[in-house]
């Protein structure tokens, strides 16, 4: 039992081992160690394509995690209490948000956004003053952001009504009867209780957004992501500045992840109380 | 109460049903000369989708044997960490099987292509007389991706429901005269069982949308649906061929899964909600 | 008038489900009252209803006086102690008992709340907890911080819902005298919901049993004890043996009575808290410590409700005390209780041993037969 443990485990780390051995190989074959060396780490950062793509896929995480959290928790709160036709839409909604893969919302989203742009566009021209340039509508940030938060929206919505049924419901009665009024008890109360949840979604959407590819491959438009540029770096050949590029980004989601394991600890202290 | 709902419900029109009702429309149309939607109603595409059997075949096979085989693997895993591990380690070795799923598919599935490559593990297979392996852009490759990028996946959901299981049953069952294998059989895998639902369920719908791994690993000759669909919209741009392929794919899907859901909740072992 | 709750004609439905029934009663200023009975009987819906987590469905709610129907919880001089105590896991001691000050407009100074909640931590005696977090406290801590948390706000009514029942026994004896000198001490008056009967008769100056959403009797605990209003009361307070039988004739001070098996009894008529006619179908009611158990007749006393030879079926020792079940043909299965230092033979009766037993007159109750025939109850 524990050898099989100790041979899953290696199967899990030495592919990853190797992306970080081979990020400090000396030579410019990818699959050939030639000593190490650390140059390719200056390659990718100073590659001004990486270091966009590196930024614009952090800037799209952060707004699809704030975007997501923000919706998803409102959502959360108030299905919490309702009931009827329109719960049971939402609710099937919610789940096939989630369960459609991922392909073919960057598709659907693709197909139709272009459809509608195309429509709008030449009306807008139509429309516009003369002598000026009129907006085009095309892909890009928002349409990556809009295609992401769709899912993180949901997974938020799903991981805070989780929380929001494991609270006590006397908690809030206990506030009520203390003299706090509805909002009062919302902000002094269920916040404070539900808020290692929104934490966790945000991470999550954070975390989702930022590695992405499928969605963003289709609906990016000219903008790249990082995970778009390492596919193309990929599929051009490869190259140790690939396993750099890989190796940084390994890190930063470790460091997020132990950024994330101290909050839900402290979450989780709370949790055990009820 | 409607102001909290209206962003939610709003996305939901724009970027879940709007394109979803696009991609029907465009699936019942025909092909414009330059690629793209050229407008009409037909069967055409529908009729069409035997031109694209292998994709369906192959993800209607390895999607399943795929999740198979990520439970088989994941399986005794979670048995270990949930019933042998001391506790001291459990949460570090818990983290760790869980902390490669938080980093990017692509960049751990890349790692195979040098792995399964010319210069990995045939060379080494060489060096030790076997010659003439090859690894890469078979289904082989494809399924140990798959196991590799699904593994946490499987093991956490696993890992839940056997942690939960009151470990007084099996002491109660060793007590009754059962050996080992036989509380493993009668008492530990049927309770386990909503762990190994969620699981399979999980890991199941994302493969049916695979593209990367097949991608990386089955070069031109093991492809999924994904990788057809991405073929149909970005290289010969016929979307209303493409359309009926996604559209295809999401019945196929819904079927599959509320199939799925329906046994298991008559099994009374109900994928795990809090999971979903 | 000077209740401080009331209800008037107070019914609470939930679709098909009745969970009170057109209930009227005045909790006097300064009174600790207890709603008793088992699960689902609507004691706990009636106290929420004065909290304001509920709305009667017909009837209303009186707080002083005013009627407070319309009036949100967060508005109602009232405070509540919780079943799981509801302490607010994300805020310390002090934070927690200074709750209810700090939502008031305007809110006080800082420095009265700080001075406040530490005088209410001395009084339920938990000085120096202050910066303690909640989870770190035990059961019985954590009870006085809810109860801390709830009079700091010098309610008008306390309410209390089933605050004991998460401590363990030895605990729950030591908090109830604790609740009851607590009480004394602020003047506060406390309604108490448990399905403990003992608690309620321990503790409270009156208790309201209630049954089926509906009140059965409402007293003072002597009064509940000695003078239950049907079956149901006997039964509920206390061990009580009950024999059915039919009113023969009703005399000056006396009542003959034939019980349903043919023995004739006669009974003191004082005793009866109803009027009874001739034929009525009544019940009997002896309590376990008012049987006389014998093994010579001539210790039995001359003027009994009656006589009988009964067989020793089992004996349970509770220490001072014995209870002994009974079985005689005509009788059935009945409990008699002994105290051990008041025994009559040195030495407690053994099983199976065929014993003379008897009651007075005066220990037997005539009560409605209820429980028979419920569509007569009225």
């Amino acid at each position: 039992m524990r050898i099989y443990a100790t041979v899953v485990y290696l199967f899990l780390y030495v592919p990853i081992g190797l992306i970080v051995l081979f990020s400090f190989n000396a030579g410019r074959h990818a699959s050939e160690l030639r000593g190490l060396s650390i140059q390719w780490y200056g390659k990718a950062l100073s590659n001004p394509f990486a270091g966009d793509a590196f930024f614009t896929s952090l800037e799209i995480a952060f707004i699809v995690a704030i975007l997501s959290s923000l919706m998803g928790t409102a959502a959360a709160l108030a299905l919490q209490s309702m009931k009827g036709p329109l719960r049971v839409i939402l609710d099937g909604l919610i789940y096939i948000s989630i369960m459609i893969p991922g392909i073919v919302i960057g598709i659907a989203t693709l197909v139709a956004l272009v459809t509608v742009f195309d429509f709008f566009n030449p009306l807008l021209a139509t429309l516009w003053p003369e002598g000026y340039t009129p907006p085009k509508l095309h892909m890009g940030y928002a349409s990556v952001i809009a295609a992401h938060t769709l899912f993180t929206m949901s997974l938020v919505i799903i991981i805070v009504r989780a929380r929001i049924a494991g609270m006590d419901r006397a908690l809030i009665e206990a506030s009520m009867d203390l003299y706090a009024s509805p909002w009062r008890t919302f902000y002094q109360v269920t916040l404070p209780q539900i808020y290692p949840a929104i934490l966790a979604g945000f991470l999550l959407s954070f975390t989702f957004s930022f590695d992405d590819f499928i969605i963003s491959f289709f609906v990016a438009g000219p903008n790249t992501t990082l995970p778009v540029y390492i596919f193309a770096s990929i599929r051009r050949g490869i190259t140790p500045e690939v396993n750099a590029i890989g190796t940084m980004v390994l890190a930063g989601s470790l460091s997020l992840l132990i950024v994330a394991q101290f909050f839900m600890r402290d979450g989780r202290r709370r949790a055990k109380v009820n | 109460m409607a102001a909290l709902l209206a962003p939610t419900t709003l996305w939901f029109l724009v970027m879940l049903i709007m394109p979803l009702i696009v991609i029907l429309i465009f699936s019942f149309g025909e092909r414009a000369a330059v690629g793209g939607y050229g407008g009409g109603f037909t069967f055409e595409q529908y009729a069409n989708l035997p031109a694209r059997l292998k994709a369906f075949q192959n993800t209607l096979t390895y999607a399943p044997l795929g999740t198979l085989l990520s439970l088989l693997v994941a399986y005794p895993l979670a048995y270990f960490l949930a019933l042998k591990v001391d506790r001291r380690f459990k949460l570090v070795l818990l983290v760790l099987v869980i902390v490669p799923f938080w980093t990017s598919l692509l960049i751990r599935t890349y790692a195979w292509i040098y792995i399964l490559g010319g210069r990995g593990i045939p060379t080494i297979l060489e060096w030790i007389g076997i010659e003439g392996v090859r690894l890469i852009n078979t289904p082989t490759a494809v399924l140990i991706g798959i196991v590799y990028g699904y593994l946490p996946l499987m093991v956490f959901p696993v890992y839940v429901s056997l942690e939960k299981l009151d470990k007084s049953l099996l002491e109660a069952s060793n007590d009754l005269g059962g050996n080992s294998f036989k509380t493993f059989l009668q008492i530990t895998l049927p309770l386990s069982m909503p762990g190994i639902a969620t699981g399979c369920m999980l890991v199941f719908i994302l493969l049916m949308g695979e593209f990367l791994i097949p991608a990386f690993l089955g070069g031109g000759k093991v492809f999924f649906i994904g990788n057809a669909m991405v073929d149909l919209f970005l290289q010969s741009r016929n979307w209303p061929f493409g359309s009926a392929v996604a559209a295809t794919l999401v019945v196929i899907m819904l079927i599959t899964v509320s199939i799925y859901m329906r046994l298991a909740m008559r099994n009374k072992t109900g994928a795990d909600q809090s999971l979903m | 008038m000077t209740s401080v709750a009331a209800f008037r004609n107070v019914s609470k439905r939930y679709g098909e489900i009745t969970a009170a029934r057109n209930l009227n009663l005045d909790v006097a200023s300064g009174e600790f009252l207890s709603f008793l009975g088992p699960s689902g009987c609507g004691k706990t819906t009636s106290l929420r209803m004065i909290a304001g987590f509920e709305q009667p469905s017909e009837g209303e709610v009186f707080l002083e006086g005013i009627c407070v129907n319309d009036v949100p919880a967060y508005s109602r001089p009232v405070n509540m102690v919780f079943q799981h105590y509801a302490l607010f896991p994300h805020l310390n001691v002090e934070s927690n008992v200074a709750y209810g000050l700090k939502q008031r407009s305007p809110k006080p100074p800082t420095g009265e709340i700080h001075n406040r909640v530490h005088e209410m931590l001395e009084l339920v005696q938990l000085t120096g907890y202050s910066l303690r977090q909640t989870w770190e406290l035990s059961g019985g801590q954590q009870q006085r911080v809810a109860l801390a948390r709830a009079l700091i706000n010098k309610p008008k009514v306390l309410l209390l819902d089933e605050p004991l029942a998460a401590l363990d026994r030895k605990l729950r004896r030591e908090m109830q005298i604790e609740l009851q000198n607590l009480q004394r001490n602020v003047g506060i008056t406390f309604i108490l919901v448990t399905h403990d009967q003992e608690e309620a008769l321990s503790m409270s100056d009156r208790v309201c049993i209630m049954r089926e959403g509906e009140i059965a009797q409402v007293g003072s605990p002597l009064d509940l004890y000695d003078r239950p209003r049907n079956q149901y009361v006997a039964d509920f307070v206390g061990k009580s043996n009950f024999f059915y039988g039919v009113i023969e004739q009703v005399r000056t001070w006396k009542v003959d009575i034939r019980l349903d098996c043919g023995i004739p009894v006669v009974l003191n008529s004082s005793r009866s808290f109803n009027s009874h006619k001739n034929g009525d179908k009544i019940c009997i009611s002896v309590r376990p410590e008012q049987l006389v158990l014998a093994r010579d007749e001539s210790n039995i006393p001359e003027d009994s409700a009656i006589k009988s030879t009964a067989r020793i079926m089992n004996r349970i020792f509770l220490g001072e005390q014995i209870e002994y079940l009974l079985c005689d043909e005509r009788l059935g299965e009945f409990l008699a209780l002994s105290s051990r230092h008041n025994e009559l033979n040195e030495k407690p009766f053994e099983t199976n041993e065929v014993v003379f037993v008897a009651w007075s007159r005066d220990a037997t109750l005539i009560l409605d037969d209820d429980e028979r025939d419920k569509p007569n109850v009225s």
